[in-house]
Parts: structure tokens; C-alpha cells; sequence
């Protein structure tokens, strides 16, 4: 059931320049699926919507919930400065997430750019748990790499850098080119330019593709329409092709929005 | 302890309900707070035929509060009949339809057809900023916002509620208008206009460039509206604009509003309704008073 709640923090450090990873004791924890986000609220009262932040990681009791991200402006400069044993209200669990259970038997390719890895983390573990097989290819802009040897646990991971400083030189496009990478699905999060090429590579391939949208949100729950994507079909709300991505996303199959 | 109160014959079991288009038809919030603990809910515009809105970005924080642009997306009043009644209905509170429309005709269609439905009053909004054709038009000058009036008046067979903008020189003319139209009610206030521009990006950070201005910051602004407007007509006034606790809503309730509605602050916190509705009746407690209505307009007494 979505609620308001604080959670406790349990833990917090800087993983690359401005690149947190906080670990929350929160009983939301026990819901989280990989692609699922929760709206994190920043204490100064001068902030009233929630920063949507993807679920990282999760801890093997499921009592825990990881969020890694960038502090970009105010409000996550200002999540970013929590300390241990400080309160901090959430919203959640937001989002419908990946299905794994659809995915048993194929051949998964993860794809994450910047600050769209961290779900990966967690969609990579659920898939290896279940026994599913997997590759990542990790985009970063430089050297400042983060969850990479997290990654390196679990599946077989791939690096791209756009100024060559690891592993492929370019996006993870180039990297997918390069390592000849093919499979049955591929799902991605990062930025808009990186959706759209793994759009448009997928369809081209004929692989089955699974996008993690992000915009700007308001109440996170389906009620304001602030957050809405433009759909081939009919969305389930209001049947104007404007689906909404808190609600009906963030995980949309590719061929099914319009980027 | 009396705390209903009643707005053009429609009883409230309390004086709080939720602005329209912050708390979709209720369905969304509905497991994250108690519905029937409302004295009403206002739902989001409701036009003949469905509308697509606006495009994205449409929403972003500022300073003590957001904008938006929406641009009223909504499925259209069949739908709003077929699923969101039904679903209102299983609660104790009462449905306020949010109407909206690019023509007079339009919004007196809605009105008809929801005529024969479960519902208990319309609010008019005469003044979205955000849809370029119609209704703010409607709701800038007060000569065609008594016609407006007055031609919905004449279809309604539920009390209407004209909701006003305060995108205008003088709020006063604006309620005088509606009253003369025949308005069993005025609500107000809808947002301001307002702006944020990305310095980055060097760019307008929503795509509609303006959008409309709510929260905490716009409510000294809406409490001298409400204010204003309350002394001007003699009907009921919800009043709205940046209320995030009870003492907020005290406030507009003594500048004259009869009721109160909660926007934006449902983003923050999802029972913010609930504990405005709490806090109401600790603080008629605390003063000894036995009945809510004692506060309407009691500033001035
Ligand atoms: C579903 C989803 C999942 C996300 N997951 C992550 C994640 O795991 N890690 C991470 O670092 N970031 C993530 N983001 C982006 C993150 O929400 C923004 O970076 C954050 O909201 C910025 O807030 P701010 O106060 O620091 O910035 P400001 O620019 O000061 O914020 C102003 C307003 O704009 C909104 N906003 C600004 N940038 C974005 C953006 N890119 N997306 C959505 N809203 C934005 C803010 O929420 C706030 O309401 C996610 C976004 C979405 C929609
Ligand atoms: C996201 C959003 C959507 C809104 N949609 C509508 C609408 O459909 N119809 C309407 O009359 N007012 C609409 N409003 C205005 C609110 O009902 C209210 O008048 C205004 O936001 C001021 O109250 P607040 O500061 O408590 O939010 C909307 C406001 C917001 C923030
Ligand atoms: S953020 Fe309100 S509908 Fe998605």
C-alpha cells in the first residue's frame, strides 16, 4: 500500500564527486521491485514536492532500501548532507517496475547511462537470484565511475565513458557495437538522447526493449497529470495517449511510447 | 461541537475539501488518506470530451510552492460519469464537479449531462490559465463572466460554484459579477501566472513558458482576495491558496470564507486534509467555542 513515511538512515557516503548512496531502514523495503521509485522529501519547508529516486538496492531482509544519486539542485544537495540515525520522509513505493517473472528463460541486456545505472543494481541482482542471464553495460561520462564492481558481482558488466577514460570510447550504443552484445530484451535508463538510440537500436535488432522515463512530478501518485509521456495506444487514465509516467511507468516498453 | 457547514444548501459534514486538480477524482489518494473524512471533494476538470493538456514539462517547484500547466487533461465527462462516481459514492463526503470548457456551450453540456448523476454541486472554473482558448477569457472580464454565469445557472440543476482568478485588477468586481450572474457560491483563489526560467539551459523550464502559481507562497495573496471578496457578495466563499495546516485554514475561515480547500500542500503530505480538519476542531476546543461557524468572517467583528 503507498504511504508517507519516515525511514531512518542507516548509512550514507559519496561513491564518485556528488554521487551519493544512502541506506534507509524503511519498511518499504519489503515492497521494492527493481524500476520502483520512492519520492524523497527535503526537510526545508520551502521544498513541498518529493525528489522521485529510483530503488537502488534492497538488503537480503528486506528492512533496508538503497537510493544512489546525484545531488543535482537544493533538494537532493540537501538529502545529500543526511546523517546516520537522522529521519527523512518518503513516499512510496511508487511505480509499476520490472516484471521478472515475465522475463525467465531469455537473455537479458541492462543498459543504464549516468544516473540511470542504480536501478540496474537492483533489477541485475533480482534477475541472477532467479537464475536469469544477464550482461550490463555501464555509461559514464568519465573516469568517475560508480556500482561498477557491484555490478561485477552479479553479471557480466560492460563500461563506456565519453571521453574514453574506461572501457569503450562513446555511449553504451558503442559499447553494445563493439562487444557484439545481442539479446532477447534490453532494458534502459539514463538520459532522453540514450532512450531514444536503444529505442531505435532495439527495433532494429527486433530485440524486445523496456525504457525507465523520468520527468518532473508533483504528487507522484497518478492524481495531478503533471508527469505524462506521449503512448501509441490509448493510456488507462484519460484514453489521450498521455500515459502517466508515475503511475502506468516508469518502466514502459519501448515501442509503446513516443520519445 | 458543530462542524458543518453549508454552502448554497449543501451541507458539509466539515469545512474542508480538496482543490480541484490536485486530488485527481480521489481514486489516487484514496489509500493514502481517510476520504471520508472530507466535507467534500472537489474533483478535476471535467470537460464534454476528453482533452489531451498540455505538453511536458508541466509542473515545477518554486519557492515555496510550484507551477503548473496541465493544460486539463481529462477523459471527458462519460468517463467521469462511468467510473469516478461510482467510486466517489463509496464514501461519506460530498462530490463537487470541477467543470471546464473552451465555450459557454461547452461547459453548459457538461453540466446537463451531469444533471441526472449523484453528484451535489458544480464548480465553474472560469479561470484556468493555462488553456489558450477559453476559460480564463471567461473569467477576465466581469461583464462576460455574468453571462457566463447566468447562462450555466439557467441549465444547472445542482448549485454552481463560480470559481475566480486572481489574474485580475479587482477581485471585488469579479465576485459582484458572479452574484449577479445568479452564482449560488464563489471559490477562490485559482493560481497566479508565473514563470521559471532554467539559467543553465537558458531556457523556460515548463514547455507552456507561463504556468500557474500555488502553495505556501501565494497565500497571503489569496487570504486578501478571499477577504475582499467575502465583503463583497453576500454567497458563500471557499477559499484556497497555499493552506498547509489548520491555522491556515482558520485564517481564511475568518477573513470570511464559510469553507476551505487544500491544493498543492496534498503533494507534501497526502493527509494534510485530515489534520486541517483535526486541527479546526482542536482550536474551537481550545477557544471554547461550539461551533465552527462562529469563525466565518470573525476577524472584522
Ligand atoms: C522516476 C524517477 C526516478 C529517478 N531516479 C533517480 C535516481 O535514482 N538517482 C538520481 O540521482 N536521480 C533520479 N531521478 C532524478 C531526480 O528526481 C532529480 O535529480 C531531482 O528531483 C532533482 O531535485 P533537486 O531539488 O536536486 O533539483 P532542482 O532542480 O532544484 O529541483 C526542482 C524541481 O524539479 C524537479 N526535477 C529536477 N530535475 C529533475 C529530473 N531530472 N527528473 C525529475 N524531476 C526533476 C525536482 O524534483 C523539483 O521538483 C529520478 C527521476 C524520476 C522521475
Ligand atoms: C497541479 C494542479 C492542477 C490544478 N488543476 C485545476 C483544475 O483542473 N481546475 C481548477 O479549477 N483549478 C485547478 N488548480 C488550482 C487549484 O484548485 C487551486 O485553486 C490553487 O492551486 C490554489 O490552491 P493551493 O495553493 O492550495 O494549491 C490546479 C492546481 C494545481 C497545483
Ligand atoms: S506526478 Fe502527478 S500524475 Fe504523475
Amino acid at each position: 500500500m503507498k504511504r508517507k513515511e519516515n525511514a531512518r538512515v542507516c548509512g550514507i557516503n559519496e561513491l564518485a564527486p556528488g554521487i551519493f548512496s544512502l541506506w534507509l531502514e524503511s519498511s518499504m523495503a519489503a515492497e521494492a521491485k527493481p524500476g520502483c521509485f520512492v519520492g524523497v522529501y527535503p526537510k526545508n519547508g520551502a521544498h513541498v514536492l518529493m525528489r522521485p529516486i529510483s530503488i537502488c538496492d534492497v538488503n537480503a531482509q528486506k528492512t533496508q532500501l538503497r537510493l544512489v544519486f546525484r545531488a543535482a539542485g537544493e533538494g537532493t544537495k540537501e538529502i545529500s548532507g543526511l546523517r546516520v540515525g537522522e529521519e527523512v520522509a518518503l513516499l512510496g513505493v511508487l511505480g509499476n517496475g520490472y516484471d521478472t517473472q515475465a522475463m525467465q528463460g531469455k537473455k537479458l541486456l541492462l543498459l543504464g547511462g549516468g544516473i540511470g545505472i542504480p536501478p540496474m543494481l537492483l533489477l541485475a541482482k533480482e534477475l541472477s537470484d532467479a537464475g536469469i542471464s544477464c550482461n550490463a553495460v555501464l555509461g559514464y561520462a568519465d573516469r568517475n565511475d560508480f556500482l561498477r564492481d557491484e555490478f561485477d558481482n552479479v553479471c557480466r558488466t560492460y563500461v563506456a565513458t565519453m571521453d574514453g577514460s574506461l572501457g569503450t570510447k562513446g555511449t553504451v550504443i558503442d559499447a553494445l557495437n563493439e562487444n557484439m552484445l545481442m539479446a532477447d530484451i534490453c532494458c534502459a535508463c539514463g538520459p532522453m538522447p540514450m532512450l531514444k538510440a536503444v529505442k531505435g537500436f532495439a527495433a532494429d535488432c527486433g530485440m524486445k526493449a523496456y525504457l525507465s522515463l523520468e520527468e518532473r512530478m508533483a504528487c507522484g501518485v497518478g492524481a495531478c497529470l503533471g508527469c505524462v509521456t506521449k503512448t501509441a495506444h490509448p493510456d488507462p487514465h484519460t484514453h489521450v495517449n498521455n500515459t502517466r509516467i508515475c503511475v502506468e511507468g516508469p518502466v514502459f516498453d519501448a515501442s509503446e511510447v513516443l520519445l | 461541537m458543530n462542524l458543518k457547514v453549508n454552502i448554497a444548501g449543501v451541507e458539509l459534514k466539515n469545512p474542508v475539501m480538496s482543490a480541484s486538480g490536485t486530488f485527481g477524482s480521489g481514486h489516487e489518494y484514496s489509500e493514502l488518506t481517510d476520504i471520508n473524512r472530507l466535507g467534500a471533494v472537489v474533483t478535476k476538470g471535467v470537460a464534454f470530451e476528453p482533452w489531451e493538456g498540455n505538453p511536458t514539462p508541466r509542473v515545477t517547484e518554486v519557492y515555496g510552492g510550484m507551477l503548473n500547466a496541465i493544460g486539463l487533461q481529462n477523459p471527458g465527462v462519460d468517463v467521469f460519469i462511468e467510473r469516478d462516481i461510482p467510486f466517489l459514492r463509496k464514501f461519506d463526503t460530498r462530490i463537487i464537479v470541477n467543470v471546464c470548457g473552451h465555450t459557454v456551450e461547452e461547459y453548459c453540456k457538461v453540466v446537463e449531462r451531469l444533471n441526472g448523476q449523484d453528484v451535489d454541486a458544480y464548480e465553474i472554473n472560469l479561470s484556468c490559465p493555462n488553456v489558450k482558448q477559453g476559460a480564463l477569457a471567461f473569467g477576465q472580464d466581469p461583464k462576460v463572466l455574468e453571462e457566463t454565469t447566468a447562462a450555466i445557472k439557467k441549465v444547472a440543476a445542482k448549485p454552481i460554484i463560480i470559481k475566480l482568478s486572481p489574474n485580475v485588477t479587482s477581485i471585488r468586481d469579479m465576485a459582484l459579477a458572479a452574484e449577479a450572474g445568479g452564482a449560488d457560491a464563489i471559490s477562490l483563489i485559482n493560481t497566479l501566472i508565473g514563470m521559471k526560467i532554467d539559467i543553465e539551459r537558458r531556457r523556460f523550464v515548463l514547455a507552456n513558458k507561463t504556468g500557474g502559481f500555488s502553495g505556501p507562497a501565494i497565500k497571503p495573496v489569496a487570504l486578501r482576495m478571499v477577504y475582499e471578496a467575502a465583503h463583497a457578495v453576500k454567497l458563500p466563499v471557499i477559499g484556497m491558496g497555499g493552506i498547509a495546516c489548520a491555522e491556515d485554514a482558520i485564517e481564511f475561515l475568518l477573513a470570511g470564507a464559510s469553507a476551505v480547500a487544500v491544493g498543492t500542500m496534498n503533494f507534501a503530505d497526502p493527509r494534510t486534509m485530515e489534520h486541517v480538519a483535526e486541527g479546526i476542531e482542536a482550536y474551537l476546543k481550545r477557544h471554547g467555542l461550539e461551533d465552527v461557524r462562529e469563525l466565518i468572517g470573525a476577524a472584522d467583528a
